[in-house]
């Protein structure tokens, strides 16, 4: 047998060598306008080494290795269980979920501002990631472009505020359902594609939507962005140290207490948690209305569902409509947390991220999906010296998930409608 | 009630369906029976909206609905099942019901957020008559049980529950026999006929199974290579010498 | 000839160049999507990589001094095939081969992810900025006698049209008559059919992979010669292009995708000669929605009929 694989063995370390040497083994320096070649880094020369030794070994007693991982219990897979089973693993999560809920609401009084500054952003991508996850969990339609609906929230507050003096409670439902609108023009004519082109055409309407931000520069600034975007007001009490817009108290002199600069960013943090909260527990209900479960049809079997009386267009067009009302919310929270916004922050990265956190969590699944906002949020600050790295390992990750664990780190456990028995 | 005039259905070179004409009266069970091939089931898919018809017309109710969508014929009150079981296999089995019922709901999003009265009780009548139709085919106790997880018999059964609970006029049915053992279909042919009997829907059914067609059926259509071959009662079908010619060999 | 006809003349020929190279990539999209129904997100990454290695075997025959041109571009593009197929090969194998035949979703996201990755290892080991790449192939012939404008045709755009009809006839040639060409189509027509025949398809499939790979690796020697500059991440946008092109032309066609590539390019040049550069982009991605939602089929494709 190793015998067997000695040949395939080879083919396949000297593939590895062939496409690392040739990247990694040179560098190429631009001096000027001449171009050097220089032979890279002793050490990368030894990885690259090592890592055709790996794969060799590897392919070389790829019987015996994948016999020892296959005796290695799979983490509980969970097909066809009892419904009642899974309604009480559905309770337990949704305690969790409040359990971790109560936590966030008193952390942020404890520590320093630059983890509460980050917090808000997880709980950004929360929002994206849980609107994303109606499109493509629950739907199933797979949006590449999703950051478009992200960016018309943020620039709908922008300009909202610059041209018509908007605040940031304003300018929330408008840029949300402004969104929706065009979440509803935007997909209608697309949503009867097939699923890869449907997800080809929304990444190039992302990318359209894109470069007219650049360009169109006497509407939105074209790549130098809006600033000026204010914050939050609770009652009318803003949370600088001077109040900005007139009528407008601070909230320190209201209460009485020393000016801290904290009091601004935790402000931001507990809004962003109640409107991410609001988020979950709204989508939570639509799952189990009508709409949701014609998603759920709609997504299990396209023809069963549409000889039911089933309109596909209406069904995929009120989740990618629903979708992109949450991505607006995001985004008005979005350009008041940075103040400042510009075309850079909707790039195809970002819908890909907000996909890929989709996809890690367990498409269809909310707790997956906060757990996977958050990993991915954060781990990339924890692991700073790695930062260079981030992206790749981002990459590998997703490929990783996909031929690993496709449902996800926590699969979806839907609540099932019962019958209860009629005495 | 429905009409189709010949009816044409064209791939490319291929003729699949090629003139065939039948018609359903109220309260009629017809049959289409026909060799493997036939164009049976591209018959029913132009009925019911999947595909296009490339010739003829089909009246139901006095109206043209040939080319329409498939959701609306659904919606106008024409409801099929596939030849290979199509469930929700990871809903339970009344929830493939309730999904059957939604053009009976309360779709309007604020009212679901809301709870409305209207809502909520649209949601319960639609779970009584989930109920109802379970109990009907004898799946009551199956309700909470992920359909997937049925047994064959049983999903044809939930099959048509979830047609029934449309509250359709016609019931188009491909092949509802197939795999079943003798006992189930007995029950099934009892099933067809109180369907007529008693809750006033004419059927359409695509068979293979003699002994049911010629049990329940009204009348029957043979079609032979896309092409009508025979219509007429049991009796007449049973003693017609070309449907004889064209099954010789089939059992 | 007069100014006008000239100007028309030359966006012409620049479009017609680099629909040229567009349709090399787009090969690439309309073999693997032919044969395995999917959507190869990471294969304008390997374009990337052709025009990078092209670049390093370029500047390191530079510095060991050979100044002979045809022996650099010949060992240019020898390597820049042979790293594009090899990563062709690997990413089929790694990415794609375990999650075939899983809810579509799947293949799309480990390609997504593959994309990413490519993307970052290629700016991790060679910087992000974009690089010079040199014009090995200088000069060409102007026409039109105007004193202010005058057309070009480049030895340059003269060496895309002469490399493309090369690789598009070979290509052809060896779907039509050889065995592996042979088993391509009848796997593209029906996988299971064909395995049963006794066809090795994991060995056809990667074989698609790696075509379209080296012809990717092509265009990447040619348009980096063209534009003069690579950096990371200019293999996405052009391989959307060229995929907007395969699916123009109609997809799992190979003639479409040529067809695809160079109307795809005229119109491209046509705006930024007529209108702006920088709506080109814009509309790429205008025709494609354009074509998805009125012909999805394509221009040269076979309708699909849905089998319930």
């Amino acid at each position: 047998m190793i015998a067997n694989n000695m040949k395939h063995a080879l083919f396949c370390a000297v593939i590895t060598l062939v496409i690392s040497y040739p990247i990694l083994g040179f560098n190429l320096e631009a001096r000027g306008v001449d171009i050097t070649i220089s032979g890279a880094s002793t050490f990368t020369l030894v990885m690259v080494a090592l890592a055709a030794l790996v794969v060799f070994a590897f392919q070389l007693f790829r019987d015996h290795i994948m016999s020892a991982l296959a005796a290695i219990p799979k983490p509980g897979s969970d097909s066809h269980k009892e419904p009642m089973e899974e309604n009480r693993r559905a309770q337990i999560q949704s305690w969790i979920l409040t359990g971790i809920l109560v936590l966030a609401l008193f952390w942020p009084f404890f520590v320093s501002r630059g983890s509460v500054d980050l917090a808000t952003l997880v709980l950004i991508y929360v929002m994206l990631a849980l609107g994303l996850n109606v499109v493509v969990g629950l739907a199933g339609l797979l949006d590449l472009g999703y950051v478009a609906f992200y960016a018309v929230g943020a620039y709908t507050f922008a300009l909202l505020s610059d041209y018509a003096g908007f605040s940031f409670w304003m300018s929330l439902p408008v840029g949300a359902l402004l969104a929706a609108l065009f979440g509803l023009v935007l997909g209608f004519p697309v949503l009867r594609l097939r699923g890869d082109y449907l997800a080809i055409v929304t990444l190039g309407f992302g990318e359209i939507i894109r470069i007219l931000l650049n360009n169109w520069t006497s509407l939105t600034g074209g790549p130098n962005g809006i600033g000026g975007i204010p914050e939050p007001t609770l009652f009318g009490m803003e949370f600088g140290r001077r109040v900005k817009e007139e009528g407008n108290t601070s909230f320190h002199e209201t209460f009485g207490i020393a000016y801290s600069g904290e009091d601004k960013v935790i402000f931001l943090y507990l809004i962003s948690l109640v409107l991410a909260v609001f988020t979950a527990l709204v989508i939570r209900r639509f799952m189990r209305m009508p709409v949701g479960r014609a998603w759920e049809a709609l997504r299990e079997d396209e023809i069963a569902a549409r000889s039911l009386g089933l309109s596909r267009t209406a069904v995929k067009l009120s989740a990618f409509t629903i979708g992109a009302f949450f991505a607006g919310f995001a985004g008005t929270v979005f350009a008041s947390k940075q103040g400042f916004i510009s075309p850079e922050s909707f790039v195809f990265l970002e819908s890909a991220i907000i996909l890929a956190i989709v996809v890690l969590g367990g498409m269809g699944s909310q707790l997956g999906v906060i757990l996977a906002a958050v990993a991915v949020t954060i781990l990339p600050e924890l692991a700073r010296e790695f930062s260079e790295y981030r992206m790749l390992i981002f990459g590998a990750a997703m490929v990783l998930m996909m031929v690993w664990r496709p449902q996800g780190l926590i699969p979806m456990r839907r609540i099932h409608i019962e019958l209860k028995k009629q005495e | 009630m429905l009409e189709v005039q010949n009816l044409s259905m064209r791939f490319g070179g291929l003729l699949a369906v090629d003139q065939v004409s039948l018609d359903v009266k109220e309260h009629e069970i017809v049959s289409i029976i026909g060799p493997n091939g036939a164009g049976k089931t591209t018959v029913f898919n132009c009925m019911s909206g999947f595909y296009q018809p490339t010739g003829g017309k089909i009246l139901f109710e006095g109206a043209e609905v040939q080319g329409k969508p498939d959701y609306k014929i659904s919606l106008l009150g024409m409801v099929r099942t596939f030849q290979h079981v199509r469930l929700f296999s990871q809903m339970t089995v009344v929830e493939n019901l309730l999904v059957a019922q939604h053009r009976h709901l309360n779709t309007n999003l604020i009212a679901g957020l809301m709870k409305t009265p209207n809502y909520r009780k649209k949601e319960q009548k639609s779970l009584d008559r989930a109920a109802y139709w379970l109990d009907r085919v004898g799946l009551l106790d199956l309700a909470n049980r992920e359909a997937g997880n049925l047994a064959y018999g049983q999903q044809r059964r939930l099959e048509i529950a979830r047609c029934m609970v449309t509250e359709p006029k016609l019931l188009m049915l491909d092949e509802p026999a197939a795999g079943l053992n003798p006992a189930e279909t007995k029950d099934l042919n009892r099933l067809i006929v109180s369907l007529k009997e008693d809750y006033n829907v004419s059927v359409v059914l695509i068979e293979h199974d003699m002994s049911l067609v010629m049990d329940i059926s009204d009348r029957i259509n043979v079609i032979n290579q896309g092409r009508p071959l025979a219509s007429g009662t049991p009796e007449e079908i049973r003693q017609n010498d070309d449907v004889i010619k064209a099954y010789l060999g089939e059992a | 000839m007069s100014e006008a006809l000239l100007y028309f003349i030359q966006q012409l020929i620049n479009g017609l160049t680099i629909g040229s190279a567009y349709a090399l990539i787009a090969i690439g999209y309309t073999m693997v999507y032919g044969i395995i129904g999917m959507i190869n997100f990471a294969h304008g990454e390997i374009y990337m990589i052709g025009a990078y290695t092209a670049l390093i075997a370029i500047t390191g025959l530079a510095t060991l001094g050979v100044a002979w041109l045809p022996l650099i571009l010949l060992v240019a593009l020898i390597c820049a095939v042979i790293v594009s197929s090899a990563m062709g090969w690997a990413v089929e194998r790694v990415a794609y081969r375990p999650v075939r035949g899983r809810h579509r979703l799947i293949p799309l996201i480990s390609a997504i992810g593959m994309s990413i990755f490519l993307q970052n290892y290629v700016h991790l080991a060679q910087g992000s900025r974009n690089i010079g790449f040199p014009l090995l192939i200088e000069g060409g012939f102007d026409f039109g006698s105007a004193d202010t404008f005058r057309a070009s045709l480049s030895y340059m755009q003269l060496t895309v049209f002469v490399t493309t009809f090369i690789c598009m006839s070979a290509l052809s040639l060896f779907i039509s008559r050889s065995r592996i060409g042979r088993a391509c189509r009848a796997v593209s027509q029906d996988l299971g059919m064909a395995n049963l025949l006794g066809i090795d398809t994991n060995r056809i499939i990667a074989a698609t992979f790696v075509i379209g790979a080296a012809l990717a690796a092509v265009a990447g020697l040619l348009l980096g010669m063209y534009y003069g500059s690579i950096d990371p991440l200019f293999g996405f946008i052009a391989g959307l292009k060229a995929f907007t092109a395969a699916v123009l032309g109609g997809i799992g066609s190979i003639p479409g995708a040529m067809l695809g590539g160079l109307i795809l390019g005229v119109s491209e040049s046509m705006t930024s000669g007529y209108l702006s550069g920088e709506y080109k982009d814009v509309v790429s991605f205008g025709l494609l929605i354009l074509i998805l939602l009125f012909k999805p089929t394509g221009l040269l494709g076979k309708p699909e009929v849905e089998k319930i």
